[in-house]
């Protein structure tokens, strides 16, 4: 049917051969038919052929090459997600010979403009790295620019890639580290497990210990009282830590996911805060645990897990939650054990009654294995707390009466463990169990009893012969270890009380020579050789008594997920509690921090710089998040406005390259434009698209305020044929050369076409002036824009003149330097003016706003509220500036300005007048 | 990640296997199957199982198994949620789970299979960016597709993938515009013998149906949020909202989907609807017991409780049960030694009762565990909570939607202990206090 001519034919056949694959039978022989469909026109068949082609090729290489041209074209074409599939099916192919093909293709994906193809080269990755290891170096190149990526489509799958690739490099992960903590929240919920898990082991290495001043005080609370606890926190407020704001800014972005209706992603938060926030701050998870609780049976088993080991490291967490850990008679076993192990972490003096009685509820279970799980939490208990210690003990012996031997049995061993702790009281309790050997049958509590008894046949003289006596008739019968107990029992009695039992201990000991058992008859020999003086027996004998009655400390009993904690929590290694295949260490707190400075993104090369631009659906607006000095703050800037409107927020971002016109530092420079159009064929009237640079006012690093940025424009949109431009002086400092001022330009296009190819040409400057060029602006790729139409190049003149105030930076100075400065500067470089202020700005803000807007200088402290003082320098010759406005009664003022410059100084003046007058 | 995924019925075959990676044979399942032996019950196997060279983890869903192969290490929440999630996407497209339903469509299976995950790793989960990459079976579409021989794949490509919302497909169109939204509460209780609470919360649940057209932008908000005390939401809802404003604002996935989950704050006090007086007994001397229960309402705001059914699982030793119920019907499963007594409404007039005496075994000690009693109940037009949805608003599209909200409560896990008066007369509570 495959090589029918009709696909309807063909289909159907795929069909079969697909449902044949999923039952797990072989369909390999058909390879050749198959392979020959995949250029198959429709659609569907295709989808199946890929289907059969994955699960086929490694095992027929030769005849899986014929397809690979077909995926190579698919990889060239235009629709996104013909590329983004013909790369996945490519990947999946594990055939050796293509590895070439695969990492060119996937270097090619990871700089398509796609962000579904991105995301597409990302899952490829892991795929080549597993099929040929060392491809890793190169794999590794890709990783990292694709961890550079803003959109939150890739953002998870890369991070992906990473872990399986290159886990250990993460020095990657610096630049990126506040991107992905901002983006978090939009990616989707696998992609957040995956991040939220590697930034857990990130921060481990990046940042301190947040508990570090509390020591080891926390691990002494187990089971230790409240008390110690309140004094942990009294030490940590002696001396206060202070915390990386990175490190609170991941768990500032972590703290919504804990709402994630996905329980993985739940988990993963929990392990991270578990991890990594101070101890007071960790309580906020007890309550989203709590609600994965109601989640399926397999939700709550890995999380009762995760839980019993957090209780026992921090019990108080989830103390007001106890009732949330009750048992139902519907759960299946093994979450009411693991149930019970968190009821019994959570107990303390003040909770122990409310849980023995509710213990007391589950020893009618009907569930036998929960029940004695249930004795033994109750035995637990009573060793970890000591005043319930008597009730317990109690409350056990009458299940001693209990009518199924198996509660009796368990019963017996837990009495046993707790009778270890303080034997002297409970000879009475001693004496029933002795009572109990008539009709227990379950050889280990038979055998508890005995090792009791021998343990303690001081406390009961009279009836521990007798025991033996009873014990040695029935001693062919009974279990291996009883036997053995018996023999002990044996020994112990004729070394205490040799008189009555010496008959009674040869004759267990003849017995057991013939047993079937070696342990049993070589136990026999053993013992008779120490206990029993011979001739030839050495010293040893004469050390019986202290071999055998030494006395035993008494057991601990502890919850199996004690110092289960080292393994990450949430993670498999945790849950079987062995180290699972690729499972990372969770590295220990460093001693002192890293420098944290790696974490700054800088600007590498102003020049270019990648923006997102992101797609409302309110018509063709673009959001261009241009050259950005990024510092702390900035990448909050742009996921606050990501969430105020989570349509922004998707998947529909965009890299734009973008520029930063930079220029000299003196006055003016041309610059042409060449404009190239093209037309937006979805929309089909003139749409406005505005590149706007989003300048990035939170830079709290520079001093001056720099909110006041005024606009100039370069270019009209009617003489510049749709296209305007405008520009302002950004007032941060150029990186790649300290001594130029930058320009910032906005490009907005309000013509019906775009614009592309946009640079400067032909630059006439003035002597002195410097231009450092931008590359030429790429055309504005967009998914939607399909029809190019282009027109012929224009050009513009154009002229950019700064105001004098845009030459300098701010510095800052101290009122007495100030002074100190203004003395070095009088004469010629002082030029003094007196003016009336306008009437809106006779306030002290006022003057600084304006004063601050006309020239880039900060305010200098000034003790006297008549005047302002400015300060800054230029930023070629670094000359000092200062500036000071003193204001008189009704509006009256005078400016005064040093400068050793004395241009620069009456062009300031001039400006400054200007400002503060209108 | 996901390295294979077998689908396991009830007695223990696999008939569906896919696998991401290479291919590993099935018989990694032989563990599965040990333990599975080993569990008795189907929900006790342990859902994480280490074999030497595998890591074997499962879920029990619909008398299914769903067994993923794992090799290296992994947040195991991580695939047992996604496990579901694939569940979930079966339920969503054929109505059901089950094993007959899986493989009447196993190509369709096997290609959500293949959508869901690219190379272990999950590709696209939401029900609506799968729906447009294959396109879930309806009567019409199955005698279209055998007459004119086309399948269920899409033919154009989605775009959903691509829109700015990834979890609604772009280009929704409907005649009628509606939203309804349903408020679901349970109460989860455990109460004393004596009818005294010990334990008592309500769990809610917002289940929403929207079929709007275009890119809505939907307002939801609440006369007392303050009820609410643990929230988990569905990724459309716009959580700084939720914080600042107590409303939930999101653009809605089209269709059916659960908006959010809320648990009510412990310090209300849950009020409990029905009230249950009964009494087990079991006689020392002869081979019988007597049972007796009563249920009446207790806080149930003025409406009438529906669907009232009390379940009792039963000691073993119990064989027969020789009742008479006043009101509805009882059965008594002999195997399972369940007890069902099926009430219908709840008249607060005339009470219901079921007594009457229980045979036990001959020979064979007293039953000394204590039955738990369940409870299942309705309450329409009631949240129990107190919870009130105060309006809906609609912004970014012009229409006006047909809007409703209805209010339903249930007895979730609703358990009363019985009293038990059998030969176990010391009662050692007293001395814990």
């Amino acid at each position: 049917m495959l090589d029918s001519n009709k696909d309807s034919l063909k289909l159907e056949a795929m069909k079969r051969i697909v449902a044949m694959i999923a039952r797990g039978k072989n369909a390999s022989d058909l390879f050749p038919a198959v392979v020959k469909n995949v250029a198959c026109k429709n659609i569907e068949v295709k989808k199946l052929v890929y289907v059969y082609l994955v699960r086929y090729a490694e095992e027929q290489q030769d005849l899986a090459l014929l397809s690979i041209s077909t995926f190579q074209r698919g990889l060239k074409d235009p629709n996104q997600l013909i590329r983004a599939s013909a790369l996945r099916v490519l990947s999946s192919i594990r055939v050796t010979i293509i590895v070439p093909i695969m990492m060119l293709a996937i270097k090619e994906a990871a700089s398509d403009m796609s962000p579904y193809v991105r995301k597409t080269a990302a899952h490829a990755i892991p795929k080549l790295y597993s099929l040929d290891p060392e491809q890793k170096d190169q794999l590794i190149e890709v990783i990292e620019k694709l961890l550079a990526d803003k959109t939150t489509l890739v953002a998870g799958s890369v991070v992906m890639a990473f872990e399986e690739v290159c886990p250990e490099r993460i020095d990657l992960i610096h630049k990126n580290y506040r991107k992905l903590c901002n983006l978090l929240i939009d990616v989707e919920e696998w992609g957040q497990v995956v991040i939220i898990n590697m930034l857990t082991r990130y921060a481990r290495t990046q940042f301190l210990n947040p508990n570090i001043n509390e020591g080891s005080g926390g691990d002494k609370t187990f089971y230790g009282s409240d008390e110690d606890e309140d004094e942990d926190e009294e030490e940590k407020e002696k001396n206060p830590y202070v915390m990386d704001p990175d490190h609170r800014l991941l768990l500032r972005n972590t703290k919504p996911l804990l709402q994630s209706r996905n329980a993985a992603v739940v988990m993963a938060v929990a392990q991270l805060y578990f991890h990594l926030a101070p101890k007071a701050e960790v309580g906020v998870i007890a309550k989203a645990l709590v609600r994965l609780l109601r989640s399926h049976s397999e939700v709550q088993y890995v999380v009762l897990q995760n839980v019993a080991t957090m209780t026992i490291k921090r019990r108080g967490m989830f103390e007001p939650y106890l009732k949330s850990f009750y048992i139902r008679s519907t759960d299946p076993t093994q979450i009411k054990v693991l149930k019970l192990e968190v009821l019994t972490n959570l107990a303390n003096e003040t909770n122990i009654s409310t849980i023995l009685r509710e213990f007391q509820t589950y020893i009618k279970s009907m569930d036998k294995d929960f029940v004695a799980a249930t004795i033994q939490a109750i035995g637990r208990c009573a060793t970890n707390i000591g005043e319930v210690r008597d009730t317990c003990l109690n409350g056990l012996v009458q299940l001693l009466s209990n009518r199924d031997e198996l509660v009796v049995a368990e019963s017996v061993v837990v009495i046993k463990k707790l009778l270890q702790m303080q034997p002297e009281k409970h000879s009475d309790i001693i004496k029933h169990m002795a009572k109990l050997t008539d009709n227990i049958q379950v050889p280990m509590a038979r055998a508890s009893i005995l090792w009791l008894i021998g343990e303690y046949c001081e406390h009961v003289p009279k009836i521990a012969p007798d025991v033996l006596r009873k014990m040695a008739k029935s001693f062919t019968n009974e279990e291996d270890i009883v036997k053995l107990q018996i023999i002990n029992l044996a020994a112990k009695l004729y070394l205490t009380n040799s008189k009555q039992t010496k008959l009674l201990t040869q004759y267990v000991l003849n017995l057991a020579k013939y047993d079937q058992n070696y342990d049993i008859r070589d136990r026999a020999r053993f013992i008779r050789q120490l206990i029993v003086p011979t001739e030839k027996s050495g010293a040893l004998s004469k050390y019986a008594k202290k071999l055998f009655l030494a006395l035993k400390p008494a057991p601990v009993l502890e919850s199996p997920f004690k110092d289960r904690d080292h393994f990450q929590l949430g993670s498999l290694s945790h849950l079987l509690n062995a180290k699972a295949g690729g499972y990372q260490e969770l590295p220990d707190w460093p001693e002192a921090a890293p420098d944290p400075s790696v974490r700054n993104v800088e600007v590498k090369d102003s020049v270019r710089a990648v923006g997102t631009v992101t797609f409302r659906d309110t018509g063709g607006l673009w959001d261009l998040q241009g050259p950005q000095k990024v510092e702390g703050k900035s990448d909050s800037a742009s996921g606050s406005e990501s969430g105020s409107g989570s349509e922004e927020s998707g998947s529909g971002s965009e890299s734009v390259e973008s520029e930063e016109g930079s220029e000299s530092e003196e006055e003016e420079e041309d610059e042409e434009e060449k404009n190239k159009k093209k037309k937006k064929k979805e929309l089909k009237k003139p749409v406005q698209e505005t590149l706007t640079i989003l300048h990035l006012v939170l830079c709290l690093q520079t001093i001056a305020p720099s909110s006041a940025l005024k606009n100039y424009e370069l270019l009209h949109r009617i003489t510049g044929e749709g296209l305007s431009v405008e520009y302002c002086f950004s007032r941060q400092p150029f990186s790649p050369d300290a001594n130029m001022v930058a320009v910032q330009m906005q490009f907005t296009n309000n013509a019906t076409s775009d614009t592309k190819n946009l640079h400067m040409e032909d630059v006439k400057l003035q002597s002195g002036m410097r231009v450092k060029e931008f590359p030429e602006i790429g055309d504005i790729n967009v998914a939607v824009i399909k029809n190019k139409r282009s027109r012929s190049c224009s050009k513009f003149f154009v002229s950019i003149q700064p105001p004098v105030g845009e030459l300098m930076r701010p510095i800052f100075l101290t009122e007495n330097e100030f002074k100190k400065e203004q003395g070095q500067l009088m004469g010629m470089n002082e030029i003094t003016e007196k003016l009336t202020l306008d009437a809106k700005c006779r306030n002290e803000h006022a003057i600084v706003q304006r004063v601050t807007t006309a020239a880039n200088l900060s305010r200098v402290p000034c003790g006297s509220d008549k005047e302002c003082r400015f300060a800054g320098r230029t930023v070629t010759s670094s000359s000092l500036v200062l500036v000071t406005v003193a204001t008189k009664e009704e509006g009256a003022a005078q400016l005064t300005v040093n400068c050793e410059k004395m241009l620069i100084g009456t062009m300031l003046v001039k400006d400054i007048l200007l400002a503060l007058t209108q | 990640m996901i390295h294979s995924l077998f689908l396991i019925n009830h007695s223990g075959d696999i008939f569906l296997e896919k696998h991401w990676k290479s291919v590993i044979s099935r018989s990694v399942c032989d563990y599965f199957f040990e333990a599975r032996e080993k569990a008795v019950d189907p929900e006790n196997v342990p859902p994480v199982l280490q074999t030497p060279h595998h890591y074997l983890i499962s879920i029990y869903r619909g008398k299914l198994f769903f067994l993923s192969v794992i090799q290296t290490e992994v947040a195991p929440l991580f695939v047992i949620e996604f496990l579901h999630r694939v569940a979930d996407t079966i339920q969503d497209y054929f109505g059901e789970c089950s094993e007959g339903i899986i493989k009447d469509n196993i190509v369709t299976v096997y290609e959500l299979l293949e959508e869901m995950l690219d190379n272990g790793f999950p590709l696209a989960t939401e029900s609506n960016v799968l729906k447009e990459m294959i396109r879930p079976p309806t009567i019409l579409r199955s005698v279209v597709n055998t007459l004119t021989g086309s399948s269920n794949v899409g033919d154009t490509l989605p775009t959903g993938q691509l829109s700015n919302v990834p979890w609604r497909r772009a280009g929704v169109k409907y005649t009628n515009n509606e939203a309804y939204f349903d408020v679901i509460e349970e109460i989860d209780a455990i109460l004393d013998k004596s009818g005294t609470t010990v334990f008592a919360e309500i769990q809610g649940v917002i289940e929403a149906c929207v079929r709007l057209t275009g890119m809505p932008d939907l307002t939801l908000s609440f006369m007392n949020p303050r009820l609410l005390d643990d929230v988990s939401f569905h990724p459309c809802v716009r959580f700084k909202r939720w914080e600042s404003e107590r409303v939930l604002s999101f653009i809605p996935p089209d269709g059916n989907f659960t908006l959010m989950n809320y648990h009510v704050s412990s310090q209300n006090l849950v009020a409990i609807p029905v009230y249950v007086k009964q009494s087990i007994s079991f006689f020392e001397t002869g081979p019988c017991g007597r049972l007796d229960i009563t249920i009446g309402p207790k806080q149930t705001m003025g409406k009438t409780v529906e669907n009232m059914m009390v379940t009792i699982h039963m000691p073993k030793a119990v064989l027969n049960a020789n009742l008479t119920a006043t009101q509805g019907t009882y059965t008594y499963d002999l195997t399972t030694k369940v007890l069902v007594w099926d009430i219908g409404k709840l008249n607060p007039q005339k009470l219901p009762n079921l007594r009457g005496s229980l045979s036990t075994q001959v020979g064979v000690p007293k039953p000394e565990d204590n039955p738990s009693l369940n409870i299942d109940l309705k309450i329409q037009q009631l949240a129990i909570s107190g919870l009130k949805v105060s309006r809906l608003d609609m912004y970014g599209e012009k229409y006006k939607p047909f809007k409703g909200v209805k209010y339903l409560t249930k007895a979730g896990k609703f358990q009363v202990k019985m009293l038990c008066t059998a030969h176990f007369s010391t009662n050692w509570r007293s001395e814990y206090i």
